[in-house]
């Protein structure tokens, strides 16, 4: 198994990151957000992969045949739930923002301070 | 029995299902008594949970995935003392802020009760799981409703910023929580505790296995708004209405707590052992700033539920003290500390939004006060014990240094308290503004009830008979990571353990010198606060907590910068420190 899909995840969680420290704009930095959490779906199906190994489809397949981990995929996917429900909040919120202040800048809704 | 474990969590989200099936169907009243039922049944369950836990059986496999020849392989609650007890806790708190919402909150805010009971049973869940992954789901649905709960007044632009920045910092967290998890699991192919802390029991520490920990934990810790993570808390706990904030002070925020304990006596403890000095000493220091860093701010605080929440900040801080002794009494500590201030706090939270009630009440200022002198803790008064027990714990390692700074930072934010307390319910400062927004309805009477019950509770913690003596007990339980393995692995039943006394724990003479040291200083302190405001602001409070409040920008990109220089320093550290 290479380096190479770590690397990756890395990758794509540290431009995630980055996107939201310097977002000017509460949609980017939702998308953002999405950016850093797809890094986590990169990261779990590598650790999964089995080199050569099939779907985990186990009906009608012989005893012992490869198959990737399923239980990354599962972990996989109760992430994608988990984080579309943030997602959708975040977006409500940005809405929220819009409507009241006419603005998405995450540093004008900055009222309490200090 | 078995069967019994999941219930506490199992009927608060039904009772929120069946909520929002019948939403548009039924009035308002039966939703608020299916999640009175609910949270209700939910607290007798964990009771008896509770009180099983305390003698052994507390295991339940879903789908009946029980381990075979000491193998894991499905996911189960398993429960401990301390576990059941903060279950017991967060149903206790959750049916208070329920009661009082019932003529506080509007009635066109239909979704309300099913948020709040979906947040209790996430927190049930939490503290009552046995799987690693389950964890983080738990945690996620409590943040989610968390952040709703807390932009539920979106009149109000503050709310509005509250809510993004708790919503965005803590979902960061959660991606951090997840990847340290994707990476325990690659390394051993685990993701029940147990499972995980028996294989790597025999490791030595690894790069891999140190990235995760601080992945895990400086996720846990910006549940927890640890410094440097905190920033959020200040603006998010400010906006949320008064009987959420209650939920917040006394659970949410202490979830993440709870999680960096299960995680490392369950798992990282197997691996880290032997270096477990240089894992308690950075939460140790962790804990201190942050115990500092939330009374300093509390004292410059004009809005009374920013003051809490920065009290709440100072007090984490102080648990995580407790927890990063590493040692029973600490975490008995600990647990002691977060009873009796998530109550109190609570109670505080509940009076503060009195005060947004037409006709307050005379006797919400001595609520007030009550409430202020028992988070200072002075001998045998409100967090008073959880402090002696910690202070023992330190004394025990040989860190005597550790109780001056504990007891100066409760001093610093029930200082806060006490002069808020004087300016606003006596009347001693004009035009003071606090921050609550006036002009709602509601029966005074009731609601200054619920208030001084969960006043007169959290005061009253440190003198419950017997209680200290089974929460040290507890914590021995929730530390022993070899027969947390046999029970969940080989269902090996503990041992029969000696009879407790139903006594007072007796404290140490330190602690009840600093306890009555820190009234002294408080009561002093908010004094001159009050009897020279413009001295204390502009010669005291101004040019020590400037910079402090330079970094509370309210912008969300900084928060999150913080989170990732606080995790890469905390990794950095235990990079040099647990090879």
């Amino acid at each position: 198994m290479s380096v190479f899909p770590y690397l990756v995840a890395g990758w794509i969680c540290v431009i995630g990151l980055y996107g939201i420290v310097t977002s000017k704009h509460l949609i980017h930095l939702a998308l953002c957000l999405t950016v850093t959490q797809s890094s986590t779906y990169v990261l779990l199906l590598a650790v999964g992969y089995v080199q050569g190994g099939g779907p985990p489809i186990f009906k009608g397949v012989k005893l012992g045949t490869t198959a990737v981990d399923p239980v990354v995929q599962s972990l996989t996917l109760t992430d994608i739930v988990v984080s579309v429900t943030v997602l959708a909040l975040i977006l409500a919120l940005a809405l929220d923002v819009h409507d009241e202040l006419d603005t998405m800048d995450p540093d004008r809704i900055a009222e309490l301070q200090g | 029995m078995s069967w019994m474990l999941p219930l506490p969590v199992v009927i608060p989200l039904l009772g929120a299902a069946v909520n929002v099936a019948l939403d548009h169907v039924t009035p308002r009243w039966l939703h608020t008594t299916i999640a009175l039922v609910a949270v209700t049944t939910g607290l007798c369950f964990s009771i008896i949970v509770l009180v099983h836990s305390m003698s052994g059986e507390t295991l339940h496999w879903f789908g009946g995935w029980t381990p075979r020849s000491g193998v894991a392989i499905g996911v189960g609650f398993a429960v401990d003392p301390l576990g059941a007890g903060f279950a017991v806790l967060a149903c206790a708190l959750t049916l208070a802020a329920l009661l009082y919402s019932i003529p506080y909150i509007e009635a066109a805010t239909r979704n309300y009760d099913a948020l709040v009971i979906v947040l209790c049973g996430a927190c049930c869940g939490f503290a009552l799981s046995g799987d690693l992954f389950n964890m983080f789901v738990w945690l996620e649905l409590a943040g989610v409703c968390g952040y709703a709960l807390t932009g539920f007044d979106i009149r109000r632009m503050s709310a509005l910023q509250g809510a993004v920045n708790f919503a965005v910092v803590n979902t960061v967290g959660g991606y951090f929580v997840l990847i340290g998890i994707a990476l325990v699991y690659a390394r051993t192919g685990a993701l029940n505790l147990a499972q995980i802390g028996r294989t790597l029991s025999g490791q030595h520490p690894s790069g891999l296995l140190i990235v995760a920990m601080t992945l895990i934990v400086c996720g846990f810790l910006c549940k927890a708004a640890i410094v440097p993570f905190h920033f959020w808390l200040g603006d998010a706990y400010a906006v949320a209405p008064a009987p959420v904030c209650l939920i917040f002070a006394g659970i949410v925020t202490d979830i993440g707590l709870f999680g960096v304990g299960r995680v490392w006596f369950t798992v990282f403890d197997a691996p880290f052992g032997s270096h477990q000095r240089f894992v308690g000493d950075a939460l140790l220091w962790l804990g201190i700033v942050t115990a500092l860093v939330g009374g300093a701010m509390a004292l410059v605080q004009q809005h009374l539920k920013r003051l809490l929440a920065f009290s709440v900040i100072c007090h984490i801080g102080i648990m995580l003290v407790g927890l990063g002794l590493l040692s029973s009494k600490g975490v008995a500590g600990a647990a002691m500390m977060l009873l009796a201030h998530g109550v109190t706090t609570g109670g505080l939270f509940l009076a503060a939004g009195l005060l947004g009630v037409r006709e307050p009440v005379r006797w919400t200022a001595g609520l007030w006060f009550c409430g202020a002198i028992a988070l200072i803790g002075p001998p045998y008064v409100g967090v008073y014990m959880g402090h002696a027990l910690i202070d023992d714990a330190a004394v025990e390692l040989g860190r005597h240094w550790v109780q001056p700074l504990i007891w100066l930072a409760g001093a610093l934010a029930g200082a806060a308290m006490l002069r808020a307390g004087a300016q606003v319910f006596l009347g001693l400062a004009d035009d003071y503004d606090h921050g609550i927004e006036e002009g709602r309805d509601g029966p005074v009477p009731y609601l200054a009830t619920i208030t001084t019950v969960l006043v007169a509770l959290g005061t009253a913690v440190s003198v419950v008979p017997g209680l200290a003596q089974r929460v040290v007990r507890g914590a021995d339980r929730f530390r022993d990571r070899a027969g947390y393995a046999n029970r969940v692995l080989h269902g090996i039943p503990m041992k029969e353990s000696a009879h407790l006394p139903v006594v007072l724990q007796p404290t140490s003479t330190e602690s009840l010198i600093y306890g009555s040291a820190a009234l002294v200083f408080a009561v002093a302190l908010a004094a001159f606060a009050v009897r020279r405001p413009d001295a204390a602001r502009t010669r005291v409070f101004e040019p020590v907590l400037w910079p402090l409040r330079q970094l509370q920008t309210g912008v969300i990109g900084d928060y999150v910068m913080w989170v990732v220089v606080g995790t890469a320093v905390l990794g950095g550290v235990w990079a040099i420190t647990l090879r």
